[in-house]
């Protein structure tokens, strides 16, 4: 006996510390996928909330413009109307050449939504797969896709789309389309980062080698396996992206190089609004309000997905 | 505070002690809350327990027992969103369990030391060894010049001191990094010293010296030591008391010896069963049941048992290392390995890390190439398997691997996950497969409404279940373990590894087990191979290796394992 000081032996009383089975499955609550549990998560943070209603309206907007307004954004500008006040049926007043400043925000609303979604959606498409080749195979793969990668990360994006812009096909056939191109072909380079890194942490899991021991090829386990798990900080970058996108089409617009001045767009009229801002502020808070407050749900979207989907804060 | 003394007056000292004698550290009713966002929780609950000056006691419990809770309440370290909610903590007679961060401050280092789990990660990779000793050497107002330093880390057992203060944690192997922390715990020679699990992370060998000499500085300068374990055998050999908690409470606490001989709560009698390396005797009989399941096999299943379903032949694998442009140097992680595997038998490969085991397993699972020799499956050289024959031998071999939270895809609810091998070999249809995993469920016990949960919502060891399910799926011969069980609690790894025999037994399966712990290979192999820096340094059944042992290397693993001189009477055992 080591001890000579306390020998005392004691016992709880075994009525207050039940013994419970060894590793007894919890049957008490519902299964939860990651999303399930994401979702539990998201419906309980008003962030989410706030933003994906604004979204919501956004969307509805963009698609059914005609919902919002009775006037029609460019048949009815007259010149008697230029620069005046808000009046019953023109709440937001009218531009220089006598446009209701409102109906142009809404109608504006769809080509914005457009380049950003499908920005986005081109920018999905090959930065992930860029990505997810490049970090699941390494080697020369990564380094070839890495260099690309580096060429555009190095073109400033404004710059970048000033060039572009400039060759034959873009000039010729200015259009959201051409806009989106222009987008998708300079971003890219940062999902597909995103992508190298989030595959790169999942490629060497367990999980994976297991599923290659069972039989499933490379290639199967990438898609089945490695990209599954790399999907929650690829959800958070696009949400967020889609806002900036949005931006970078105002930009563009704002410099002459985006949208054509046919297509109305937010970035249009911002930059139409240059000449008036003394004499009629309201012409170019209006669209420069919509623009803020799009932005600013697809963030706010992104930071609460962030959150919930933080494969950190799930239990185990 | 008269009421508080009443109800713990069954493990105070006062009955044994005269009034000087009074305890270092007394923890009274304790209960500590964490919020969470399901609400608050209590973690731990009416723990008590009193550690005298130069006294050494050890918390035992599985994960989540609260031990380390109840630790770092007491250096007042506890998480942000934790705090302690009744009960007292007397440090010297004075209650800390709410006192100013100033005062705790002030206590920390100087009067109570600690030492961290994880060597890995608790250096700051940016700072010098030397720097890290300092910090704490001046935190607490002692002298900090490069010879108080050298004197430290050489005291904690670190050689060439002087030099080692000047490099980075990086060049630190886990068992010097261990040291270093010890050297840090230690610098201020506190009067408590708080180990929590100091060597999980650590080679037995290397655990071995480094509980030997902190038990050496300890009783060197007169530190009390609040060892935390999940290892019932390591806490019996090294403490002078133990104490046992589980789900919050503490369930026993008494001397160790008296402790281990005579349990009296159901949980510590659980724990003394089914610890793998307390005692010969137990490890016996555990032995004696495997024979008779061996008998138990079907007569054409023994008759198969003489041959051999693997046979590795002189496998080597070479890395290269890179030594800046264009050279490199070659790394044998494998050299000249060779043993065979019979069918219906386990057999089990030890060695510490970087002894190349795994990198065996992976080859025998035709994961990595071997950069020579044979591996010879049922008599076919692996080697030369087109991808087509490759596929089907994927069928045949299976592996389970060693971390429960890593090998299952977390976004595979559990059918799917042990649905996979059947649908990737294109077994049966959606309703046979259906049957087929619910069948497989009930073989690893676990209820079939399993199937629709995440693995996230499982514990460790029912992820190792489904794991084995999964492996059982596409019925493989050999099914390959790769420290199947080292990452679970003492209970749950004996229930893995029950269900591993009985599954053997039933199936005939052939098990190659990947392992560094010496007593669960008693338990569960037939052969041992001893790995030793890529090389295999002895083979033989597992009765000869441990009763006999041949070479130096394997005799100072056996005699690393905690509690393994722990000779129980017969009685007990």
């Amino acid at each position: 006996m080591k001890s000579n000081q306390d020998t005392t032996h004691f016992v709880a009383p075994i009525e207050e510390t039940p013994l419970l089975a060894t590793d007894a499955v919890k049957t008490d609550q519902a299964p939860l996928s990651l999303w399930a549990d994401a979702w539990r998560k998201l419906r309980r943070r008003p962030l989410f909330i706030v933003s994906a209603v604004m979204i919501l309206v956004i969307l509805v907007v963009a698609f059914f413009p005609g919902l919002f307004t009775q006037t029609a954004p460019n048949d009815n500008c007259q010149l008697a109307n230029s620069d005046g006040a808000p009046s019953p049926g023109h709440p937001f007043g009218f531009t220089f050449q006598g446009c209701d400043v409102y109906a142009r925000v809404i109608y504006g609303t769809q080509a914005s939504v457009m380049v950003g979604v499908f920005a986005v959606i081109g920018v999905l498409i090959i930065g992930v797969t860029l990505g997810a080749l490049a970090g699941f195979y390494g080697g020369w793969v990564d380094s070839v896709i890495a260099r690309l990668g580096d060429i555009f990360f190095a073109l400033p994006l404004v710059l970048g789309a000033l060039v572009v812009t400039q060759l034959p096909f873009f000039r010729e056939n200015k259009s959201v389309w051409t806009v989106i191109m222009i987008i998708v072909l300079l971003a890219w380079p940062q999902m597909a980062r995103l992508t190298r890194g989030a595959v790169i942490e999942v490629r060497n899991a367990d999980f994976i080698t297991a599923a290659r021991s069972l039989g499933v090829s490379r290639i199967q386990s990438l898609i089945k396996h490695v990209l599954p798990n790399a999907l929650a900080p690829i959800i958070v970058l696009a949400t967020m992206e889609l806002g900036v996108f949005i931006v970078l089409e105002a930009t563009l617009s704002f410099l002459g190089i985006g949208l054509p001045g046919s297509i109305m767009s937010w970035g249009n009229d911002i930059s139409a609004a240059q000449s008036s801002i003394r004499t009629n502020p309201a012409v170019l808070l209006y669209p420069a309000a919509a623009l803020s407050i799009t932005v600013l749900s697809f963030i706010m979207l992104g930071d609460a997905l962030r959150d919930a989907l933080d494969p950190k804060s799930r239990q185990r | 505070m008269k009421e508080a003394h009443v109800t713990t007056s069954d493990v105070t000292i006062t009955e044994a002690g005269t009034p000087a004698d009074r305890p270092l550290l007394e923890i009274r009713d304790l209960a500590i809350t964490f919020n969470t966002s399901n609400g608050e929780v209590k973690a731990v609950r009416n723990a008590h327990l009193t550690i005298m000056p130069g006294e050494t006691v050890a918390i035992v419990g599985e994960s989540g027992s609260g031990k380390s809770t109840t630790a770092l309440a007491a250096i007042g370290l506890l998480p942000g969103n934790g705090r302690v909610s009744g009960g007292q903590i007397l440090l010297d007679g004075e209650d800390i369990s709410h006192a100013p961060e100033k005062r705790m401050i002030e206590l920390r280092g100087n009067t109570i030391g600690m030492v961290p789990q994880d060597p890995m990660s608790n250096l700051n990779p940016v700072w010098k060894i030397g720097y890290q000793v300092k910090e704490t050497l001046q935190a607490n107002g002692r002298p900090s010049g490069p010879e108080d330093i050298a004197k430290v880390l050489s005291e904690a057992g670190l050689p060439d001191s002087h030099r080692r203060a000047k490099q980075y944690p990086h060049e630190f192997s886990g068992g010097m990094r261990q040291r270093a922390l010890i050297a840090i715990g230690l610098s201020c020679q506190p009067r408590l010293l708080i180990a929590d699990e100091p060597t999980s992370a650590l080679d037995v060998t290397v655990q071995r010296q480094i509980l030997d000499h902190l038990e050496g500085m300890t009783s060197e300068l007169g530190t009390a030591v609040l060892l935390i374990t999940h290892d019932l055998g390591l806490a019996a050999e090294r403490a002078d008391k133990v104490v046992v908690m589980y789900r919050g409470q503490v369930v026993e606490s008494g001397p160790s010896l008296e402790l281990l001989q005579n349990p009296q709560h159901p949980y510590t009698k659980r724990l003394v069963e089914s610890a793998p390396s307390l005692a010969s005797r137990r490890i016996q009989v555990a032995k004696e049941q495997g024979v008779e399941a061996a008998d138990l096999l079907a007569p054409a299943a023994v008759a198969r048992a003489a041959d051999n379903v693997l046979q590795i032949q002189d496998l080597r694998k070479v890395y290269k290392l890179r030594q800046g442009l264009g050279k490199s140097s070659d790394f044998a992680a494998v050299d000249g390995v060779s043993f065979d595997v019979l069918r219906g038998t386990t057999t089990a490969i030890v060695g510490e890390s970087g002894s190349g085991k795994s990198t065996v397993a992976k080859m025998v699972l035709q994961l990595e190439k071997p950069t020579d020799g044979k591996i010879l499956f049922d008599g076919v050289d692996t080697s030369l398997l087109k991808p087509s024959e490759l596929f089907k031998f994927r069928r045949r071999v299976q592996p389970i691997f060693q971390d429960p939270y890593g090998s299952l895809d977390p976004m595979y609810n559990i059918f799917r996950t042990i649905e996979e091998p059947l649908r990737v070999h294109k077994i049966g249809n959606k309703a046979s497969r259906e049957k087929k995993v619910r069948e497989l469920l009930d073989q690893v016990a676990l209820p079939q409404s399993t199937m629709q949960r995440y693995p996230n919502e499982l514990s460790g060891g029912q992820r190792q279940r489904v794991a084995i399910a999964r492996a059982l799926a596409l019925d493989p011969e050999v099914i390959i373990c790769d420290e199947a069980v080292s990452a679970l609690d003492v209970l749950v790894q004996a229930q893995v590894l029950n269900l591993l025999a009985d599954l053997q037994s039933n199936l005939g399966l052939t098990y190659l087990f990947i392992t560094h712990d010496l007593a669960v290979v008693r338990q569960i192999a037939d052969h041992v191979c001893v790995m030793e820096k890529g090389r295999l340094v002895e083979t033989g059944s597992t009765d000869d290796v441990f009763d006999a042992p041949q070479q130096e290397y394997t005799q100072a693993l056996l005699n690393a394992i905690p509690g393994a001189k722990l000779m129980l009477p017969p009685e007990v055992a």
